[in-house]
């Protein structure tokens, strides 16, 4: 039985860093651009079906073909961002943009049906399939790796946004958006830019993803739940705070489910409700200043 | 705050009541929606009629909640299917049969304002961005919690109780039990909307601090409308299950039923009354006709990017973007000299600036 749980804590930590770089994403494009992307959950099968067609196509390596997804998933992000989400101005913005991004993702959704039919798939590699036996753990491969190239993409986050002109834009655009404005922040190119790498992340995302569950075009619904939890939990617009949610929580589903299957994404959501009876604000999240 | 505050300052002595004019209008509609099954008998165009009042029904519902207070809710789906599920299980279990069945309806609406009260007891407490998240999550412990009890039959879902009634006049009963709905719904809605209550909530959609600060009980308010919100979807939701005798987790706990009926507010005019039944007659009757006749991902497509559609281009919905125009139109020709009236718009220069003034 413990053997169990520390096989299930390792096992959430490992899926938890690849959860943690989807969230990292979603929660950057709340604290820059005050919009919950709900179109996150498809675009990160919609990631999962490009790498899916490298490889059968291509023939290219999972990892080797993020090389084209990334600059893909970017691209696609900025365009959205600049067709649909740019435009919207006025009160009802935040939740108009919520809206337009569950319209994106409902296309998203319905072309990927429409091209690939409800047939699960999953991507092979075969790392994907082989697992290594370390201190008495059976790891598999892909979790290693995956777990790693989040790790890599994380810092490779931090180091933009902690230690580059562009990233202090941002985070000066997530502190004060008027402020930024003044002092010459060009807002709307740093908006386009954090779009399209909030997004671009979904693209690795999406490759560990469907490595390691079977997808169709409907899972992003699952996806974005999790996702939405992760980061109000660690706090919205809180990077640090949805890197610790996203393994806090993922851990905590792979250790009850080795009693409880079934429930154990109830578990998952019950504890954010808890959380939030206590912390309305989340684990790191600032004060609201006003309760708007 | 803009738009709402002139629209209230100006609105107060017309929403006293409905001008004349308005209430033929009202009364003509309601003729029409009355004699519909009567001159459109065949089943497939009463189903499209059925289906269309459920939704008002359903839109303006979430619009009393969500439309005033400006707290968007996507997890109405939750009401509508325990709503549905509590009929199923209580006619099951007590062995209700036939036309009885019906006497159980205000169970569905019980039921829906009981889930209401501890949902919006967590979720209101947080900010808006949250408290959308919120009712996803709330959406998805629901929709599992259907699939996974033991008590509502799982992926099959339970079936209604049938109904000794003809092929050719079945849907005749559904569509005037549905007509109620939606008619007491929307008049729920405009006296809410012109009371007190109705003020405290757009208040609070304004800017919740100041409201509170006015004297506002924020969270009593919200709470109560949200309840009232829950109640009546959940009884709507009774209402469709009888209708379509079954029904399965996905279907009772539908997302693309949350989008719809968002999408349905907003395209009318959000917290308008008569803008999301407006919504809801353009686009449950489209989408089920895409539905019947081509494959669903298509009508998904096409929800999708008509929802981006009408929000790039009338982003603030028909009915506040059509009555303004209108108002443009009638304020032209209320400002001119009597005399040179009709000959008003030949003179569009002139009048536009003036609105502009104003």
């Amino acid at each position: 039985m413990t053997r169990e749980i520390y096989q299930a804590i390792v096992d959430g930590i490992l899926v938890g860093g690849v959860y943690a770089l989807m969230a990292v994403g979603l929660t950057l494009i709340f604290g820059v651009l005050d919009i919950i992307n709900i179109a996150q959950g498809a675009m990160v099968i919609l990631g999962a079906y490009l790498s899916y067609e490298l490889a059968a196509r291509l023939h290219l390596d999972l990892f080797l073909g993020l090389l084209v997804t990334v600059p893909a998933m970017f691209v696609i992000g900025v365009v959205i961002q600049w067709a649909f989400i740019r435009p919207l101005r006025g009160r009802e913005r935040t939740s108009m943009t919520l809206l337009v991004s569950y319209a994106v993702a409902l296309i998203i959704e319905g072309i990927l049906y429409e091209i690939f039919g409800a047939n699960p798939r999953q991507l092979s590699a075969s790392y994907v399939t082989s697992s290594v036996h370390v201190f008495g753990f059976y790891l598999s491969y892909i979790y290693l790796y995956g777990f790693a190239l989040a790790l890599a993409l994380v810092a490779g986050l931090y180091l933009l946004l902690y230690r580059t002109t562009f990233g202090r834009s941002v985070r000066a655009t997530m502190q004060d958006e008027t402020a930024a404005r003044l002092i010459g922040i060009n807002i709307s190119r740093v908006a386009a830019i954090t779009y399209g790498i909030g997004v671009a992340v979904t693209a690795a995302g999406g490759m560990v993803f469907g490595a390691t569950n079977a997808f169709n075009p409907n899972s992003g619904y699952d996806l974005i739940s999790r996702l939405l939890a992760i980061i109000i939990l660690g706090g919205l617009g809180s990077i640090g705070g949805a890197l610790v949610a996203a393994v806090f929580m993922i851990t905590l589903e792979s250790v009850v489910d080795i009693w409880q299957p079934t429930w154990a994404i109830v578990v998952f959501y019950a504890a954010l409700v808890l959380v939030l009876l206590i912390r309305p604000t989340g684990f790191f999240g600032r004060k609201a200043v006003r309760a708007q | 705050m803009s738009e709402d505050h002139i629209e209230g300052r100006n609105g107060l002595t017309r929403l006293r009541g409905l001008s004349g004019l308005q209430l033929a209008f009202v009364v003509a509609l309601l003729a029409v929606a009355v004699a519909f099954p009567v001159l459109f008998p065949n089943p497939v165009a009463t189903n499209y009629g059925v289906y269309a009042l459920i939704f008002v029904a359903v839109a303006s519902a979430w619009n009393i909640f969500s439309g005033l207070s400006g707290y968007i809710s996507l997890g109405h789906a939750v009401f509508f299917g325990s709503g549905a599920y509590t009929l199923g299980i209580a006619a099951r279990d007590w062995h209700v049969t036939g036309t009885g069945v019906f006497a159980l309806l205000p169970l569905a609406a019980v039921a829906g304002a009981l889930i209401a009260v501890p949902f919006g007891l967590v979720a209101l407490r947080v900010r808006r961005h949250t408290f959308i998240v919120i009712t996803i999550a709330v959406f998805f412990i629901f929709q599992l919690m259907a699939y996974n009890l033991s008590f509502t039959g799982g992926t099959t879902g339970l079936d209604a109780p049938f109904l000794p009634w003809g092929a050719q006049t079945y849907n005749n009963p559904f569509y005037y039990i549905a007509l109620a709905c939606a008619v007491g719904t929307i008049a729920l809605a405009w006296l809410i909307r012109r009371s007190r209550f109705g003020l405290q909530l757009r208040a609070i959609r304004d800017d919740e601090d100041r409201a509170r600060g006015l004297g506002v009980h924020a969270m009593r308010v919200k709470l109560t409308a949200f309840v009232l919100s829950g109640a009546i979807t959940g009884l709507v939701g009774a209402v469709w299950f009888f209708y379509l005798t079954q029904v399965q987790p996905p279907s009772g706990f539908d997302p693309l039923f949350d989008l719809s009926v968002v999408l349905m507010a907003f395209l009318g005019g959000l917290g308008t009354v008569s803008g999301p039944v407006l919504g809801a007659l353009i686009i449950e009757p489209g989408q089920l006709y895409l539905t019947a006749n081509t494959n669903g991902y298509i009508s998904e497509i096409l929800l999708g990017s008509l929802f981006l559609v009408a929000v790039l281009l009338v982003p603030r919905g028909i009915i506040p973007t059509g009555g303004e125009y209108l108002r443009r139109l009638t304020s032209r020709g209320r400002t001119a000299i009597p005399a040179a009236a009709p000959s008003v718009p030949q003179a569009p220069d002139t009048a536009p600036v003036r609105e502009a003034q104003r």
